[in-house]
């Protein structure tokens, strides 16, 4: 789709972009019910437009809870549109999107997105706090550390500019070192992933006894993933 | 009276959620609750034929939201039972003629005359998931003890977190001691250690729950079958009992193990 318009309103901006994954929304300020509103009433003045569209949503500074952005999904499935994605800045909204299942980047990230995403300075407070266990079909992703205390579960997916330390069992796939940090590492207390990446580095499993388990950290060596027991002494890395 | 809403669900589809609800809603009935189960699988009704109502449908879920009946018009009461009603679903209609508020709504206004109401929700996560979630109080997630079920059951827990409806009570349906003992089968351990949620029930895979299901008697009503037992159970930690887990096969090893595993997981 390659329909590039501006709708302008006095109220609330709202701008129309085709991306290669469908549409992308971006929405201006403004009071939330009447933010949405406008949304909605702008799909139902050009139904034909948007029937059947797949929207990525990028809203801003708003921050929305899960009640919100479920009420946000019915309404627009009602309307023919599917949701995929929310773009924000708030991390809170961010992680609710996470958790309802919505990716929170898009292919083609907007200017200052792309900033953040790239920013490499890995201090201790760009990490990501995750205090809960991923379900399958969870997706969590950040430009810095994730830090997830809880399990990651098969079918669930983390992926991080920085490391991701598991603090209990990583049975899903994760990916660190994104943005092509190799010196990125992964630890879990209990490690039996599907799938490790470390920048474009996949780790293989070895097979070991179920018995013995001990937090182990997954770093490259010589280009490859190896797999060590998790020590005090290799946390300063 | 203040009604405790039951959501029924599941992420596959075909693991029992039809057959939990009916046979758990007898349950409750038969302990003296008042109960009503709503049907809300639109447009692939069921819950009726397998609690043996289907005859006497007149008015829907549906007639009751539009407004073509009152409420009390769409409840069929089950004559075997002192306080079992059953609210059908539409037969002909898709899922987007009830939304999620339409069914607080009308869960709203049966909670004031029942102790329980129990809600038999499609699997999945579309529509009919979401409108069967709005007004739970308690969400019962069944799965089978196959890998790609507690997958798809995993996720849908995870959902329900995210609603802030969490966290979802689990029921496992259709162990066979057999396969189990095989090691064919996962056991009621590992599911529970995967999915970490409280679990109310384990259901063995018993045949009387096909021939009764046939009859439109559900298992609970016959006292001797094993499957019956453990919907009783069901319905008695739903009443916030504490109920051991059935010895379901001779090894008495696992089910030492996961009792104590569910003891020490302090709830
Ligand atoms: N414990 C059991 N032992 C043997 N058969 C069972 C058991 N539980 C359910 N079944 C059978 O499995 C089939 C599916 O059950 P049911 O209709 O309750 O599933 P459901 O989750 O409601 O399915 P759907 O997703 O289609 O609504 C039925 O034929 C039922 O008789
Ligand atoms: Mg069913």
């Amino acid at each position: 789709m390659q329909s590039d318009e501006m709708v302008e309103e006095k109220k609330v901006t709202i701008k129309i972009k085709g991306i290669r994954d469908g549409l992308l929304i971006s929405l201006g300020e403004g009071e939330w019910p009447v933010v949405q509103e406008e949304l909605l009433q702008q799909i139902m003045e050009r139904s034909a437009f948007f029937q059947g569209a797949r929207v990525a949503l990028d809203v801003g500074n708003h921050i929305l809870h899960a009640a919100d952005m479920g009420i946000l999904r019915d309404k627009l499935s009602d309307s023919g549109v599917s949701l995929w994605a929310l773009l924000s800045n708030s991390p809170t909204t961010e992680r609710t999107s996470q958790m309802l299942g919505l990716a929170t980047r898009i292919s083609t990230p907007k200017p200052e997105r792309v900033i953040r995403a790239r920013s490499t300075s890995l201090s201790g407070d760009n990490a990501m706090l995750v205090k809960r266990t991923l379900r399958s079909g969870f997706k969590v992703s950040s430009a810095g550390h994730v830090v997830v205390i809880g399990d990651v579960n098969p079918g669930a997916e983390v992926s991080a500019g920085g490391n991701v330390v598991v603090w209990g069992r990583l049975r899903g796939s994760v990916h660190a070192g994104v943005d092509g940090d190799k010196t990125a590492v992964i630890c879990a207390l209990e490690m039996s992933p599907k799938q490790l990446r470390i920048d474009e580095v996949i780790g293989a499993l070895p097979l070991k006894p179920e018995e013995h388990v001990l937090p182990e950290i997954a770093l490259i060596q010589g280009g490859q993933i190896v797999f060590q027991e998790w020590k005090q002494k290799e946390r300063g890395r | 009276m203040t009604a405790t809403i039951v959501t029924i669900t599941s992420g596959k589809g075909g693991v029992g959620k039809t057959t939990t609800t009916a046979n758990v809603a007898i349950a409750l009935a038969e302990l003296g609750e008042k109960v009503v189960c709503i049907d809300g699988d639109i447009g692939l009704r069921n819950l009726d034929i397998v609690m043996g109502l289907e005859n006497r449908i007149v008015y829907d879920l549906v007639d009751v939201i539009e407004g073509r009946c009152r409420l009390r018009q769409a409840m069929i009461r089950d004559k075997r039972m002192s306080e079992l009603y059953l609210i059908p679903a539409a037969q002909t209609r898709d899922k987007s003629s009830v939304s999620p508020s339409d069914m607080v709504r009308l869960c709203d206004q049966l909670r004031d005359e029942f102790d329980w109401v129990l809600i038999d929700s499609s699997a999945g996560i579309e529509r009919g998931f979401r409108n069967a979630l709005a007004p739970a109080d308690i969400v019962l997630v069944v799965t089978n003890p196959e890998v790609s079920a507690v997958r798809d059951a995993d996720r849908i827990i995870g959902l329900v977190e995210a609603e802030e409806k969490g966290p979802a009570k689990l029921v496992i349906n259709r162990l066979n001691p057999e396969l189990v003992k095989r090691g064919d089968m996962l056991t009621a351990e590992d599911v529970v250690e995967l999915l970490a949620v409280e679990l109310v029930g384990i259901v063995p895979e018993d045949q009387s729950v096909v021939v009764s299901t046939n009859r439109g008697q559900p298992v609970v009503m016959e006292a001797k079958t094993k499957a019956g037992q453990a919907f009783r159970n069901v319905a008695l930690r739903l009443q916030g009992q504490e109920v051991p887990f059935l010895d379901l096969d001779e090894r008495k090893d696992i089910f030492q193990k996961l009792s104590n595993m569910l003891r020490s997981g302090g709830d």
